[in-house]
């Protein structure tokens, strides 16, 4: 399954929560085969846009159109705030919980080792190291099928090394969808290859 | 209070409660007001030999088992239900209230005039058992984390992968406790009813010519028939309860117990 073209704009997009107005008329055009990086200082709006997005929230004025081509139910991958696994399970069953078949387990096991050391094959990952949890909600978002991937701050709590072969999994990967990750390290959107959307 | 531990420990304070027991019956001398534990142990193994009592025991249990089996999948049915349009839930909860509100005994009288005195126990424990299930099942699935039932949301995950690993689960241990409450008091006041009802052949019958003879060992006898085969049918059903939710979910309730 390959992914479908996609495009976004946005348009005045605006969003409130109280008094406090996170996004004040954002205007943005976005396409699939780009990697994109929202920098800016947390408490200014990645995670909500990232949510509206994901159709979580909705905007309080403004547009966001959505072209897929050819045509279909937009299919949306994501790494949350929080890792949101599984707990009692393993990493095999929470990549297949997303998945569903399109993987064997021997790829999918494949696909594990690339990140996690193999101690933690047989292990829930409510066992699993902070890091180790991060890692397993990358897997399941770039694994998922999916024509738009969205990550929030997905390497909080990766060592430089596992941190550079995510990303190289994740460029491997999502090559081809239209891919956006929040972060506030400066040397992400470089080691993404990613553009720089300033909020 | 310091920590006693191990079973031996256990098993002293019970023999002293059985020793006070026995000075009792001795003290008042009468088999009638208080059999002591050495008769009640010979009318035990007495009946054990009757081929009446184990027919009995089959009657009166299969039919309370049966009435919970059938109130434990309505429960968990219209639970179910209940959480996935809570306007069906606001519709149930009057008979619910109303079952758990009237007296046990009410129902047995009208219970009577219904099916008769044979599949009373069935309605009975029926009756105990369904509100139970039915109110633990719509706070379990309540209880599912909402991030994960997000996560889900998102990545288009089929809803019965999702009773499977999330919903699973967050019922294990609502289910858990209601059973335990459950199976108790379904199997009490399903030989309550019995005794009321007198069916031919039951253990309330059993209880019932107990209180027409005068036969306290009798009774008592038949007292610890209903108290192991409760225990028996409480682990047998939690097993059965945990094998259906996994080790996975027992691992998610251990967060929620604590």
């Amino acid at each position: 399954m390959t992914a479908s073209k996609l495009r976004i704009d946005i348009r005045g997009l605006e969003k409130s929560f109280g008094e406090e107005r996170v996004l004040k008329g954002l205007d943005l055009s976005l396409s699939s085969g780009n990697f994109y990086c929202l920098m800016a200082p947390s408490g200014t709006g990645k995670t909500t846009l990232l949510r509206l997005l994901m159709g979580l929230e909705a905007p309080d004025r403004g547009t966001m159109t959505i072209r897929l081509s050819p045509d279909g139910p937009l299919r949306t991958a994501a790494v949350f705030q929080e890792d949101r696994l599984l707990e009692g399970y393993t990493a095999l069953q929470n990549l297949r919980f997303a998945t569903g078949n399109r993987y064997t387990a021997e790829e999918l096991t494949g696909f594990i080792l690339r990140l996690l050391p193999e101690e933690a094959l047989n292990k829930p990952v409510r066992e699993f190291s902070g890091g180790m949890r991060r890692r397993t909600a990358i897997l399941r978002a770039i694994l998922a099928p999916s024509d738009l991937v969205l990550m929030d701050e997905p390497f909080t709590g990766l060592d430089h090394e596992t941190k550079l072969s995510a990303i190289r999994m994740i460029r491997e990967f999502c090559d081809g969808k239209l891919f956006i990750a929040a972060t506030h390290a400066e040397e992400d959107p470089k080691l993404l290859g990613a553009k720089v959307i300033q909020l | 209070m310091p920590k006693t531990h191990g079973w031996p420990k256990k098993l002293l304070l019970i023999l002293f409660w059985i020793l006070i027991w026995q000075i009792c019956s001795m003290a008042v001398k009468s088999q009638i007001l208080l059999v002591g534990p050495l008769e009640t142990l010979r009318s035990f193994s007495v009946q054990l030999f009757l081929p009446d009592f184990w027919a009995a025991l089959g009657f009166s249990f299969g039919r309370i088992c049966l009435g919970f089996f059938l109130a434990f999948f309505a429960g968990l049915v219209t639970g179910a239900c209940a959480y996935w349009k809570p306007l069906i839930g606001e519709f149930l909860d009057p008979p619910i209230q109303f079952m758990k509100s009237i007296p046990v005994a009410s129902f047995v009288i009208l219970a009577l005039f219904w099916t008769g005195a044979e599949n009373l126990s069935i309605f009975i424990s029926f009756i105990v058992v369904y509100p139970m299930i039915h109110v633990n099942t719509l706070a379990g699935l309540l209880s599912a984390d909402p991030k994960l039932l997000e996560m889900a949301r998102i990545f288009r995950v089929p809803v019965w992968k999702q009773a499977v690993y999330i919903y699973r689960g967050a019922l294990y241990p609502y289910l858990k406790s209601a059973c335990r409450t459950a199976l108790g008091m379904g199997l009490k006041s399903g030989i309550a009813a019995e005794v009321i009802g007198v069916p031919d052949g039951s253990i309330g019958e059993g209880l019932y010519l107990s209180k027409i003879y005068l036969d306290t060992a009798d009774l008592f006898a038949w007292t610890i028939t209903i108290i192991l085969i409760s225990v028996i049918f409480e682990k047998g059903i939690l097993l059965l309860l945990y094998l259906a939710a996994g080790k996975e979910a027992e691992y998610d309730s251990v967060k929620t117990e604590n």
